[in-house]
């Protein structure tokens, strides 16, 4: 499109415009969409921030009619929405949704789907946006943007055209190559829009607030002052009934290879020269390419990669079954439900500091948090005994389940004696504004009608990704050695205490 | 910790003893809930005359989650001679339904006329230091308001409650040289703005070529709609703007570097709440867009230059009064520099 004057109207607006656009959502009547895209749909529509026109368009191979896919629209809103649906906004919202039917693999739908989108053009008398939402299985996605390309409906003659991808991008780094491959003989590089729904969290964007607003921070944010880093993405449920997609993935596929590293790059990035999209993703390139890639020995032998399996055990007060157990995991899986890595980046900034990532199923509790582990002060004069410990300082960033940042101090104890134990000070995100955070789909949808790419994954991001992952999956793969386990409702395996160098130790989850 | 746990009166007390008490009850409820804590947003001072702190209170209970971390609401009551305090440490709801309580604290105060030189001493000891401060005052004379000035950031005031609009206008123009503005009836322009900007957004050459804006509100609301299309003048650099009363409403003219603009804006007795109804925008194309509120969001109609028109719903829940409020209170933490550009627009146009 060409380059337009500035609009002088948008000034200090909070909702900025948005193109006219349509949406499509692949996989429309799946889980994601029933719980999370559609009821993000509704909350941007009942705050006034979808585009001046809009359309939704559903499509999967279930045969719906139009009115059919608009009453399961509402009952999904009704159910997962973050608040009760306004009717009339909800009834406006679903007078604009539509639904075709078809294989993601048959051109028979992208014909129908060209002819739908066509109309709502003529319709709104000018030619809409288009952002297709892959939400469907991952094998679906060659096809799908093949089908995309060859119906031309990857170029839109005075319109944008945008693709979402959802996770997981690839399953090992040639199939995520082979699919960036794909997507880009048919859409450029700023059309594709790799979703990574943690980056729509504010909590992670509050990271390059904190780091780069403050001068707090930063002097001491390298390796003279910081001892380790620590990422954990801990949750105490299980595969529930996602067992066919799980078992396939395992743990390091389904949360380290994608949210884990971004955090880590949101962690270790330098400071981005400009805050747009393209130099806050070449500060997060720099970073991935810093990582040292696992040895395979070193994998091998648990010294910086370690993975474990549940078992049964108790969680929140109730039995659980163990992993083998679960209902459609095969009795000889060997898929890890936890994993835990020791990474290094090998740059001028994080020599020598140690990031570990931990993930898994069936923990302790839910919780997904970054801590900052600064050095212990060289010299302490005060008497030791009496003292709970003087512990380093460490900063920890709660990403979930409340959204909270918190520096461990140490402080005198009330008294006659100097006694030190930790203190918290805390900053929870819901005590400091009066601002309710919106869900990060809501974020994220939002971003990709405005063409905003500033949280989502890069290609070469992606493949950076992978060429970290690739290397532990293969070994695991390769390896006969007997799987670690833990005990629903634990901390993990108990050989995930192996990665920890020196006095480091994993943070109770 | 329930709603009203954490309580306490005085009749005769002082700024010093309602701030120590303060403390102890937040302790106390700290004590007796770990997960207690303090909201840390902003302090807000309301002042009231005798006899309408009902009504406040209730305008007040209906920004749920945009209300003040700490309230300090004072009572005028000519006759009262002591200093009378009804303290309350509150924690009505849990950060996602089972997790920390957040507090927050609301301080009724009596004051007299005997009260009134040390007033801004008396609210100084009550706000939480370094949390920034917003002041409302709803119909209270500015006499009364000048020496709570010092202590706030910003100063939430409707240009709808003054005697007319030119008045209310002057004095939102005195106040904005003084602290930041808040303008209730600029807030409930905000949609109207969000949406004539993207609808613009695609067709930003026609901006240049409006050629008449009418503006439907209630019949009380001049000042909301004015204040529009004072935004839309100071955005647009228009000038020479003015209106003046006709039949029912107000009529005028602006002039842009290329054409007359015709500005109208015209009174809609159907609707019953303070605010705008409805907007109309031509161009010199013939190009016509109408935004409506109906049911869902705003109704759009759109004419265009070749006869052809066209009718859709753009969704948006109605924020209501309550809404428009709890906006304005959460406006005290941010900052919106095309306010006073639009406001001297609008008082220019009708002085």
């Amino acid at each position: 499109m060409l380059e337009q004057a500035a609009n002088p109207l948008v000034e200090a607006l909070e909702r900025q415009p948005v193109d006219p656009t349509a949406l499509v959502i692949f996989g429309a009547t799946g889980d994601l969409a029933r719980r999370k895209l559609l009821p993000a749909i509704y909350n941007l529509a009942h705050d006034g921030a979808l585009p001046e026109r809009f359309a939704l368009v559903g499509a999967s191979r279930r045969d719906l009619s139009d009115d059919q896919f608009r009453g399961e629209c509402a009952e999904a809103i009704r159910t997962f929405s973050r608040r009760p649906p306004d009717p009339d906004v909800l009834a406006a919202v679903l007078q604009d949704t539509h639904y075709v039917s078809g294989g993601f693999n048959d051109a028979a739908l992208f014909e129908a789907l060209a002819v739908r989108l066509d109309a709502l053009d003529e319709e709104a008398g000018e030619a809409l946006s288009r952002a297709f939402y892959l939400s469907t299985a991952p094998s679906f996605f060659p096809a799908i943007l093949q089908r995309l390309g060859e119906a031309s409906l990857n170029r839109r003659k005075g319109a944008e055209v945008r693709v979402v991808i959802e996770k997981p991008f690839g399953t090992t780094l040639k199939e995520a190559r082979e699919l960036n491959r794909r997507a880009l003989r048919y859409f450029r590089e700023t059309q594709i829009f790799r979703i990574d729904h943690y980056l729509g969290k504010e909590t992670v964007q509050n990271m390059m607030a904190l780091r780069f607003a403050n001068g707090l921070f930063e002097p001491l944010w390298n390796r003279n002052f910081i001892d380790s880093v620590q990422i954990t993405a801990a949750e105490d449920i299980g595969i529930g009934s996602r067992a066919d997609y799980y078992d396939r993935s395992g743990a390091l596929r389904d949360l380290i290879q994608n949210h884990m590293l971004q955090l880590l790059c949101h962690v270790a990035m330098e400071p981005p020269v400009r805050f747009n999209a393209e130099a806050v993703r070449n500060e997060k390139l720099k970073v991935l390419r810093s990582v040292h890639i696992p040895d395979a020995a070193m994998i091998a032998d648990g010294s910086v990669a370690v993975r474990g399996q549940y078992t049964r055990g108790h969680v929140d007060g109730e039995n659980v079954r163990g992993y083998l157990e679960e209902e459609g995991v095969p009795e000889d899986s060997r898929t890890e439900t936890y994993a835990a890595l020791k990474l290094s980046v090998d740059n001028w900034r994080w020599e020598g500091v140690p990031f570990y990532l931990r993930t898994g199923k069936r923990l302790a509790r839910k919780v997904t948090e970054i801590a900052v582990t600064l050095k212990p002060v060289p010299h302490l004069a005060f008497d030791r005994s009496g003292s709970l410990g003087i512990q380093p300082n460490q900063l920890v960033l709660t990403v979930q389940p409340n959204e909270a940042v918190t520096l461990r101090l140490g402080a005198k104890i009330p008294g006659t004696r100097m006694v030190i134990r930790p203190v918290s000070m805390e900053f929870l995100y819901d005590t400091s504004f009066l601002s309710q955070s919106p869900e990060a789909y809501e974020r994220l949808i939002g971003d990709v009608m405005r063409g905003d790419a500033m949280l989502f994954t890069r290609n070469d991001e992606v493949e950076a990704q992978w060429e970290i992952c690739d290397p532990v999956l293969k070994t695991w793969e390769q390896s006969d050695a007997p799987l670690p386990s833990y005990v629903a409702g634990s901390q993990g395996p108990l050989e995930a205490n192996g990665l920890m160098a020196g006095e480091d130790h994993w943070r109770t989850i | 910790m329930s709603p009203d746990e954490a309580r306490w009166t005085a009749d005769d007390t002082n700024p010093d003893a309602i701030e120590a008490m303060l403390r102890e009850l937040l302790l106390r409820a700290h004590i007796e809930d770990g997960e207690i804590a303090p909201a840390r947003v902003l302090n807000m001072i309301v002042l009231v005359r005798s006899g309408h702190l009902g009504a406040m209170l209730e305008r007040l209970a209906g920004v749920g989650r945009y209300a003040a971390s700490r309230l300090l609401l004072i009572e005028l009551d000519r006759d009262a001679e002591h200093l009378a305090a009804d303290v309350r440490v509150t924690a009505p709801e849990r950060v996602g339904g089972d997790g920390t309580a957040l507090v927050r604290e609301t301080v009724k105060l009596t004051v007299g006329e005997c009260h009134m030189p040390d007033l801004r001493s008396i609210a100084a000891s009550l706000v939480v230091t370094d949390l920034p401060t917003l002041l409302w005052s709803p119909a209270a004379e500015r006499a009364r308001v000048q020496p709570l000035l010092a202590l706030a950031q910003s100063v939430l005031i409707d240009s709808l409650e003054g005697d007319n609009a030119a008045a209310a206008f002057t004095s939102a123009l005195e106040l904005a040289d003084e602290s930041y503005v808040v303008d209730l009836s600029w807030l409930r322009t905000t949609p109207w703005r969000e949406r004539l900007a993207a609808a613009f957004d695609r067709r930003r050459d026609a901006l240049d070529r409006i050629t008449s804006v009418t503006v439907r509100h209630n019949p009380a609301s001049i000042p909301a709609g004015t204040l529009l299309v004072g935004w839309l003048a100071s955005r647009l650099g228009w000038e020479q703007l003015h209106l003046a009363p006709t039949g029912e409403g107000l009529a005028g003219s602006a002039r842009s570097a290329r054409r007359a603009i015709e500005l109208a804006l015209d009174p809609d007795p159907g609707l019953a709440v303070p605010g705008l109804s409805g907007m109309t925008v031509t161009t010199d194309d013939g190009w016509q867009l109408s935004l409506d509120r109906g049911a869902g969001g705003l109704q759009a109609d759109e004419r265009r230059a070749d006869g052809s028109a066209r009718r859709w719903t753009v969704p948006g829940a109605s924020r209501g009064e309550p809404g428009v409020l709890g906006e304005g209170i959460r406006q005290a933490l941010l900052r919106d520099p095309t306010y006073v550009p639009a406001l001297s627009l609008a008082a220019e146009m009708i002085a």
